[in-house]
Formats: C-alpha cells, sequence, structure tokens
C-alpha cells in the first residue's frame, strides 16, 4: 500500500476490516427498521474506532510490550475500583462513570490479558516451564474472576480464552493442556451449582429449545426459524420478515446474524464467514512473518479471540452453543466492544509492520 | 538484523510457534465447517420446514405483568399498594429532535426538572428502541388533554399502568424500603424470564428481602398478528399470579407513636415480642419517603439526601451501631453472678475506680460515690464503680460469652437485608485487628458499655427480649403471614422454628435477681428511670444508658452545654412489661440525646402505655380479662 506502509497499516487486513464494518452498517439499517440516526450513530462509532486503530497503530513494538504489564496492572486496579464504587453506590459495577464517557474496564483488559501473558512468557524460554505457566495462567484468571463477580460471565469467558491462546501458541505441552482439562472437568459440577437458575437454563434449553417454546427457547427458535426460512439465497436485504415483524429479540446486538442470514441467506452466510476467516487468517499470517516471539503471541492471540468471538455468536445464534451474549465483531450494533476490536487490529497492524525494524 | 537475533534467542522457538499458529488456522477452519454444516443443515437441508414455520409465525408473545403482592400490617392496614396511574413513554430511537419533543409535551402536561432529568440520565444508560419513561403520575386532565394530542407526538405513549405506592410514605419507609427501576446490575442478576414485562424489583427493606414472594409470575398472551406487525385478536392467555400478600407483625398505630415520641430527635426505638420475637414497631429518625425511589430519584434530590447530617435514608434501628452504655450491666451482672460473686456482696463506690498499679481514674456518673453498693443497688442506681470492678476481675473472655449469647456480635437472622452483626471484642480479636494485646483498662470500661462493643438498636432489643423470656433468644422476623391474593390461601411464619437453645445456660435464680433489679429501676425508690415507672398500670423492667461520644479528659468535667451537639452523649434505654409474663420488650436509643434516664425511657414509657391500653381496650370489648396476665 501506498501511504499505508508509513501509517504502518496492512492494506488486506484493512481492506477486510472496512468490507464487515460496511457490512454491519447495512445489516444495522435493515434490523433497526431502516433508522438512519442509528445508522449515522454506529458510522460515527466506526470512525472513532478506526482513528483509534490507527493511533495504536503507531505505538513501536518495544513500548508496547514493556506498556504491557503496566496497561494490565492499571486494569486490575480499575477493575477492583469498578467493584469497589459498585458495590458502595447503586450504580452498574461494569461501569466506572467518567462524568462525559462511561468506562468500562473490562474492555480494557481484553487487550490486556493477552498482552500480560505474552509478555511473562517472552521473558524465559519457549516452551514456559510449569512455573511459568502457573503464574501465566494467574494472569488470566484474576481479571476474569474480577469480571465474574461483576457478573459478566461471557466477558469473563473471552478473557480465560484470550490467555489461554498465548499459552497454546507459545507450544505448551500437550501433557499441561490435558491438566488443564483434568482441572476443569473436575471443578464443572461446582460451577454448574453456583450457576444462576437462569443461566442453568439457558444451558439445558440448548438441548432441546422446543421444550420450552414460550419460555427460555423462545429466543433460540425464534433464530433458527428467521435463519432456517432464508433458504439458499435469502429473503433480501429489508425483507426480512421474521426480523421485521419483532419475533427476534436483541436483533440489532446480540442477535444480528439472525437478520442477516434471514435477509442474505446461506449464500450470504458463507461469504460472511469467509471475509470472517480472511480476516482472521490474514492476522494469522501476519504472526506467521513477524521476526519475534511477543509479537507473533500477541497477533496470534488477538487473531484467534476474534475469531472465537465470531464463533461464540454464531454458534449461539444457529443453535450449537448456549445463549451466553456474546455481540457478533464488526457487525453488532453498540460501540464499547468495537472500540477495543480496532485497537486490537492496531496493535496487530503496528507489531507486523515494523517486523524488520525490531531493535 | 543482528538485534533481531538477539531478540530471538532460540530459533527453535520460532518453529515451534508457528506450528501452533499452523495448528490455530487449521482449528479455525474446523469451527467454520461446523458452522457451516449447522447452517446448512437450517437454510438448506431443512429449508422446507423452516419456512413453513416463519409462514405460521404469525403468533407473537407478549408478557402480561403480574401484579406485586400488597404488603399490610399485623392489622391488615396497608402498608404499600399498588395503584393504577398513568405514564408517559418515550422510545427515543422515534423520536426526531428529543429537546423539542420535550417543549412540546411540557406545554401539555407538568414536566418537573427532575422528571427530565432522571429521563435523560435513562436515555443515556438504556437502549434507544426500548421504551423510557418520561413522567409517571399524570394526573386526569393531564392524561386527557395528552390523549387528545398524542397523534402529534410519534414515539410518545399514554399507558396506563400500576404503580407502587406507599400511602405511610416515611412512617414505614426504613422497614419496607422500596421498589425501583431494575437497573443493569440487577438485569445481571436477576432471571429475565421471571422479570417478562415487569420494570420495578425490590431494592431495599421488606421489598428486597422479599423479593420473591411479592413478585409473582409473570403470564403471557399469544397475539396474531398481521404482516405489519398488529394485532389481529388473542389465540390463547396464560394469566399473571400475583405476588404474595404479606402481613408483617408490625402495628401502624405502634410505630406512629414511637415516631412522635422520638420527635425530631435521631434515633431508633425497637419494640418486639419478646416470646415470638415478632418486630411490633421499628423506627428510625429521621426517615424519608421512599415514594420518591420508585420512579428514579434525581441525582440532584439524592445527593441533597444523603449529604444531609442526619442521615435520613440510614435505617438506624437495622444498621445504626452504637456503644450500649449501662444497658448492658443486666447482661454484665449475670456474667458476675456467674463467676461465682455473690450478689449480696457489698462494693465501695467513691465515685470512682482505680485498677491496681495504676494511677488512672475511672469515673462514676455519681460523681460523689453511690458508697457500699450490692449487685441489686449497682443496677438500680446504676453505678459504675462496682461494674468497674467486676469487669476487672471478670475480664475480657469471660464477658464475651455472654454478650455473645444475648445475640451480641452477630446477625439476628432479621428478614431484612444486609444485617450488621455489631461487634463484641475479644482478646484475639484486639490482636488481630489492631495488632496489640487487649488491656486491663478496656476490661473495665467494657463492663459499663463502652470502648470497643457496638450494638445495634436492634440487638438491644433482642437482648432486652431474651431477658423477658427468661433466656429464651429469638430470631426476629418481621413477616408474620403471607397470603395467596387469589386463594386467600394463608401460610403463617412459623414461630417456634426460630428461637434458639441459649448459648449457655443461664441460671434462673440469677436472672430472676437481675430482673428484680431492672424492677427497681423502674419502680425503685431510687431507681434512674423511676421517673418514667411512675404511676404505670403494670410493672416495668429497665435498664438505662448513656453512651458517650467524646471521651473526657482525666480530669476533665462533661459539660453538655459547652460541648457541640454531635458531641453529646447517646441516650439508651432498654425495657420489658409486664414484668412477670412480658408482652412486649423496647430498645430506644437517641443519638446525642444526653441522658438515657431522661429522654430515652420516657420514649419507651410511652410505647408501652399505648400498648397496654390498646390490649386494655380490645379485652374490654371482647368480655376477656387477665390482659396483664
Amino acid at each position: 500500500m501506498f501511504s499505508g506502509r508509513r501509517l504502518h497499516l496492512d492494506g488486506p487486513l484493512l481492506i477486510g476490516l472496512l468490507v464487515l464494518s460496511a457490512l454491519g452498517l447495512v445489516v444495522i439499517f435493515s434490523a433497526s427498521g431502516e433508522n438512519w440516526s442509528v445508522m449515522a450513530r454506529q458510522g460515527l462509532r466506526l470512525g472513532i474506532s478506526l482513528a483509534v486503530m490507527v493511533a495504536v497503530a503507531q505505538v513501536s513494538p518495544e513500548n508496547l510490550r514493556r506498556f504491557s504489564p503496566h496497561l494490565f496492572t492499571v486494569s486490575v486496579i480499575l477493575l477492583v475500583a469498578v467493584l469497589v464504587v459498585g458495590a458502595a453506590g447503586k450504580g452498574a459495577q461494569r461501569w466506572l462513570d467518567l462524568g462525559l464517557v462511561r468506562f468500562q474496564p473490562s474492555e480494557l483488559m481484553k487487550l490486556g490479558v493477552p498482552m500480560a501473558v505474552a509478555w511473562l512468557l517472552t521473558r524465559g524460554r519457549l516452551p514456559p516451564r510449569f512455573s511459568v505457566l502457573l503464574s501465566a495462567l494467574a494472569l488470566t484468571l484474576i481479571p476474569a474472576g474480577l469480571v465474574v463477580v461483576q457478573p459478566d460471565l461471557g466477558t469473563a469467558i473471552m478473557l480465560v480464552v484470550s490467555g489461554l491462546f498465548v499459552l497454546f501458541l507459545a507450544g505448551i505441552r500437550w501433557q499441561h493442556v490435558l491438566m488443564m482439562l483434568a482441572a476443569v472437568a473436575a471443578v464443572t459440577p461446582y460451577l454448574w451449582f453456583r450457576l444462576q437458575e437462569y443461566q442453568r437454563q439457558r444451558i439445558l434449553t440448548l438441548f432441546d429449545p422446543w421444550a420450552d417454546p414460550m419460555g427460555s427457547g423462545y429466543q433460540a427458535i425464534q433464530a433458527q426459524i428467521a435463519i432456517g426460512s432464508a433458504g439458499i439465497s435469502g429473503k433480501g436485504w429489508l425483507a426480512g420478515s421474521q426480523s421485521h415483524l419483532e419475533f427476534i429479540p436483541e436483533r440489532s446486538t446480540d442477535f444480528i446474524f439472525a437478520v442477516f442470514a434471514e435477509e442474505f441467506g446461506f449464500i450470504g452466510v458463507l461469504m460472511l464467514l469467509v471475509l470472517y476467516l480472511f480476516v482472521a487468517g490474514r492476522c494469522l499470517v501476519m504472526a506467521y512473518h513477524t521476526r519475534e516471539t511477543f509479537s507473533r503471541l500477541l497477533i496470534g492471540s488477538l487473531a484467534l479471540t476474534f475469531f472465537f468471538y465470531v464463533f461464540v455468536n454464531l454458534g449461539m445464534v444457529s443453535g450449537i452453543l448456549p445463549i451466553v451474549g456474546v455481540p457478533l465483531p464488526l457487525i453488532s450494533y453498540g460501540g464499547t466492544s468495537m472500540l477495543t476490536l480496532m485497537a486490537a487490529f492496531g496493535i496487530i497492524m503496528g507489531l507486523h509492520a515494523r517486523r524488520r525494524l525490531m531493535a | 538484523m543482528a538485534a533481531t537475533q538477539s531478540f530471538n534467542r532460540q530459533p527453535m522457538e520460532a518453529s515451534v510457534v508457528r506450528g501452533r499458529l499452523r495448528l490455530a488456522g487449521l482449528l479455525a477452519l474446523v469451527l467454520s465447517a461446523l458452522l457451516l454444516s449447522r447452517l446448512y443443515v437450517l437454510q438448506v437441508a431443512e429449508y422446507s420446514r423452516y419456512q413453513t414455520l416463519s409462514l405460521e409465525n404469525h403468533i407473537r408473545l407478549q408478557a402480561l405483568p403480574p401484579v406485586r403482592g400488597l404488603i399490610l400490617d399485623r392489622n391488615g392496614i396497608v402498608l404499600a399498594r399498588n395503584t393504577a396511574v398513568y405514564t408517559l413513554q418515550v422510545i427515543p430511537e422515534k423520536v426526531g429532535d428529543m429537546d423539542l419533543l420535550l417543549h412540546e409535551v411540557g406545554k401539555l402536561v407538568d414536566l418537573e426538572e427532575d422528571d427530565i432529568a432522571v429521563f435523560k440520565k435513562n436515555l443515556r444508560r438504556r437502549p434507544r428502541f426500548e421504551k423510557h419513561l418520561l413522567k409517571s403520575k399524570l394526573d386526569d386532565v393531564e392524561a386527557a388533554r395528552f390523549a387528545v394530542n398524542e397523534y402529534r407526538f410519534s414515539g410518545v405513549t399514554l399507558e396506563a399502568m400500576l404503580h407502587r405506592d406507599y400511602p405511610l410514605a416515611d412512617l414505614t419507609g426504613h422497614v419496607l424500603g422500596y421498589v425501583g427501576r431494575i437497573s443493569e446490575q440487577d438485569e445481571a442478576r436477576l432471571d429475565s424470564a421471571a422479570y417478562q414485562g415487569v420494570s420495578h424489583t425490590g431494592k431495599l427493606g421488606i421489598e428486597s428481602y422479599y423479593e420473591s414472594l411479592l413478585l409473582g409470575r409473570s403470564g403471557f398472551e399469544q397475539v396474531e398478528i398481521d404482516a405489519h406487525g398488529r394485532t389481529l385478536r388473542t389465540i390463547n392467555r396464560e394469566s399473571a399470579i400475583p405476588g404474595q400478600n404479606l402481613y408483617l407483625s408490625l402495628d401502624v398505630g405502634l410505630q406512629r407513636i414511637a415516631r412522635e415520641a422520638l420527635g425530631n430527635r435521631r434515633g431508633a426505638v425497637v419494640a418486639m415480642d419478646p416470646g415470638s420475637g415478632e418486630i411490633l414497631a421499628m423506627v428510625s429518625a429521621p426517615a424519608y419517603d421512599p415514594n420518591l425511589f420508585v420512579d428514579g430519584i434525581s441525582r440532584e434530590t439524592y445527593q441533597a439526601l444523603i449529604q444531609l447530617a442526619d442521615k435520613p435514608l440510614l435505617n438506624r434501628a437495622l444498621y445504626g451501631r452504637y456503644s450500649p452504655g449501662s444497658t448492658i450491666k443486666p447482661i454484665m451482672a449475670l456474667a458476675t453472678m456467674d463467676a461465682g460473686v455473690s450478689p449480696q456482696e457489698r462494693v465501695f463506690c467513691p465515685g470512682w475506680f482505680m485498677l491496681p498499679d495504676s494511677t488512672r481514674k475511672y469515673r462514676c456518673w455519681k460523681r460523689t460515690g453511690h458508697g457500699s453498693v450490692n449487685l441489686h443497688d449497682a443496677i438500680e442506681q446504676s453505678c459504675d464503680t462496682y461494674f468497674y470492678q467486676a469487669g476487672a476481675r471478670l475480664g475480657i473472655d469471660k464477658m464475651a460469652p455472654f454478650l455473645f449469647s444475648f445475640g451480641f456480635g452477630k446477625q439476628s437472622g432479621v428478614d431484612l437485608p444486609s444485617e450488621p452483626s455489631g461487634l463484641v471484642p475479644t482478646s484475639e480479636w484486639k490482636q488481630a485487628t489492631h495488632l496489640e494485646p487487649w488491656y486491663p483498662g478496656e476490661d473495665v470500661i467494657t463492663a459499663i458499655g463502652q470502648g470497643f462493643l457496638l450494638t445495634t438498636p436492634l440487638q438491644l432489643a433482642r437482648a432486652s427480649a431474651m431477658l423477658a423470656s427468661r433466656g429464651r433468644l429469638v430470631k426476629p422476623t418481621l413477616l408474620r403471614r403471607q397470603e395467596n391474593p387469589l386463594t386467600g390461601e394463608a401460610q403463617e411464619t412459623r414461630v417456634d422454628a426460630l428461637s434458639e437453645a441459649p448459648a449457655l445456660a443461664i441460671d434462673q435464680r440469677d436472672i430472676e435477681w437481675v430482673i428484680r433489679s431492672m424492677t427497681a429501676v423502674m419502680h425503685g425508690r431510687r431507681g434512674t428511670a423511676r421517673a418514667s415507672g411512675r404511676r404505670s398500670a403494670y410493672r416495668m423492667a429497665g435498664k438505662t444508658g448513656t453512651a458517650q461520644v467524646v471521651s473526657i479528659a482525666q480530669d476533665g468535667e462533661y459539660d453538655a452545654k459547652s460541648l457541640r451537639e454531635t458531641l453529646r452523649d447517646h441516650a439508651l434505654f432498654i425495657a420489658f412489661a409486664p414484668v412477670d409474663h412480658p408482652k412486649i420488650a423496647i430498645a430506644v436509643v437517641v443519638e446525642n440525646g444526653g441522658s438515657g434516664a431522661a429522654v430515652a425511657a420516657p420514649i419507651a414509657r410511652k410505647v408501652m402505655d399505648y400498648f397496654f391500653l390498646k390490649r386494655l381496650r380490645r379485652a374490654a370489648s371482647t368480655g376477656a380479662s387477665g390482659v396483664f396476665g
């Protein structure tokens, strides 16, 4: 790319992101009932997020690496602050109200966890020793624990996953992977009983939504009807009857994929998935081509987390995963996660663009 | 390039990570294939099935919110109810120019600044495609005026809904708490399925503690809609099940008397039935009107409330923590007798007490001294010197078990949310929290209810009830009965299951001894509260207390007039009556009230007079006798 190189951007990735975001605006226009002001707001958020991406891409890899533990520490402090302030006042515990803007520290943590784990692992040799592995797990689980008690299960899971991706990329031994799986299997029954009744219901409904079609299975069934009735070619833009008759709750946010799939059919779905795979794949290739381990781990983890978001959202809307309340990246309405996401792509581009300049 | 090499210490490292990256790419492909196969099944393989379903899908589900249960007092007086009101709801997404809209609506309907402030706050916090409350409780004229003009305002609707209302306002505010709009935080905590169509949830007090009983269950209505989403007809309807009506043990009459007796002072009164633990009155002053919170309180009003020095939002009866002062002496007396001290043993009170090997003087409230006193005199006249000496002899580790067994230092289990436990100090506790050993001087002051010891008015009332029932500790309760409003089926709170066996075996003779002394407090020639016991139609047992807020210098003189009001002593009083078969136990705390005898005891007398007079009248009208058993 012409000036792209000087701005430390990556042409193919940028194009992929822009196409996906533009598609997002198109779908939101339909999902919101052809509301221009909703679309304008989302466009504004997109613009701000892209500007943040470009800005973040200018941070040099050395600074980013040095900055990682500090970002993590600050995020932990903010998470604790949110809990303390939230507990003292009556406000929601996810937000810090800074007057003009409300700020969600768990968003910062989505970057903080993979950066801190990558930083930790690259201080020594790879694959990491068992003690390092344990520290890395602590760096992952402590913030996740703080987020779970907010309570925000969806984000907490994503934090854990992002940390585990770094470990995975760092080449942890398979016996360690098995040990972790065994540990998870051991605590699962405990966690099951800690869940709120409605969360359990959601998981149970996954296996048979038709058991309670007017209750907890309603959302899942309506989404599947919308998707399934589209057929191969879909009902056409702005013509999704199920979506527009308001059968689908949260159709602009978490369930926007149902609107997309109803209007654009299997062909549209296939293209969307290809686009997502292209973005994630391009990032993995960039990770492959960087020269040093920190960048490689961080880019890889951010890319995999991004793809995992897509998988979880599509999985929950199409009925193969429980409904955990995760938005569809770059498409769902709402600005909080968009900003973090673009900042992550900024990091990826910046790390990749200066792979030769590493000192 | 050499620099790059130094970063990549191990070429092996690179190959490991690259291997894993390849594996990750593969994983992404596998997951994509999984998704695609699922979507293939939905959209291609089973297309015709879903298409049929979608064509039949003209049926929409609408939630019917349940009616929240009423809250009533023991005599059936309504404390919390639901009244039908007109509200204005706005869907911001459908509004073009919000400010213009507010201006125009304001011409038809009286919009307060508070309404607009709360509305704008919610505007930022909640999705714009949802309904936002602009104004509740429109009067009939406003509702009619708006209804005529409704066509002019897209996105604004006039809706009738049930609105929670507390007719007695601040009189029962602290006990009932209030409901408020479901916040983001509530949403995460609550089961969204159980709250279909429900906009409010209990935030404090009974409304919060018994949320699950009060809520009821949402119903559903299946309606057929046309292609534009308009309702054609109702197909099926499952009615909502209203919440349970809750009858509390409170007696509003008694509550009002207690409130009036406190007047404009800061303090709390708790009265309970010593046999069952039922709370008859729970008053905290000053109070606030819970109706302010139902539809969201504006930041300004809220700030104003929390910044008041009097803290009207604080339920002092439950959350206030006070040094018990001399009201703790009956319990210390039991500990003393339990340690083998004869109640007849006499102590000389010169007006002060001194520990051996120390020059510090612990002053008795009576500077000239009580002379020679035994345990009975010491309780009747509240002699500090006697108890200083008892405390020094017992030590904290003999006093603490008695305090715990009277319910101090732990939650009582009352049916209200987040009850504090108060504090009973022990030597281990001191070492752990203050990193210092327990000093003998602290034994001395703990014995007269000063120092670290902290109690809530509810705990004091419960301890008084335990004395009244000769050593049986009951769990205080507010819920007396719940009733299903549809079937009338009622369920009583089972009282017998709630009393606890005493942690310590308390000698019945000791407790009778203490009760005789407490009776002398009210009716004895030298009783500290004899003015409040005079000419009562029933016999009372009580104990006054005055708790220091500031410590007075060694030779200083406590001069109430020269001290700022907030530094003056707290006045306390516990009592029960009738002495032989107690029907009511009470605790009174008046912040900075000065003397317990002069300020707190008369309040208790007024409450008890009302209580017994009412019983007397009821007994007279039903022809029963033996009210005072």
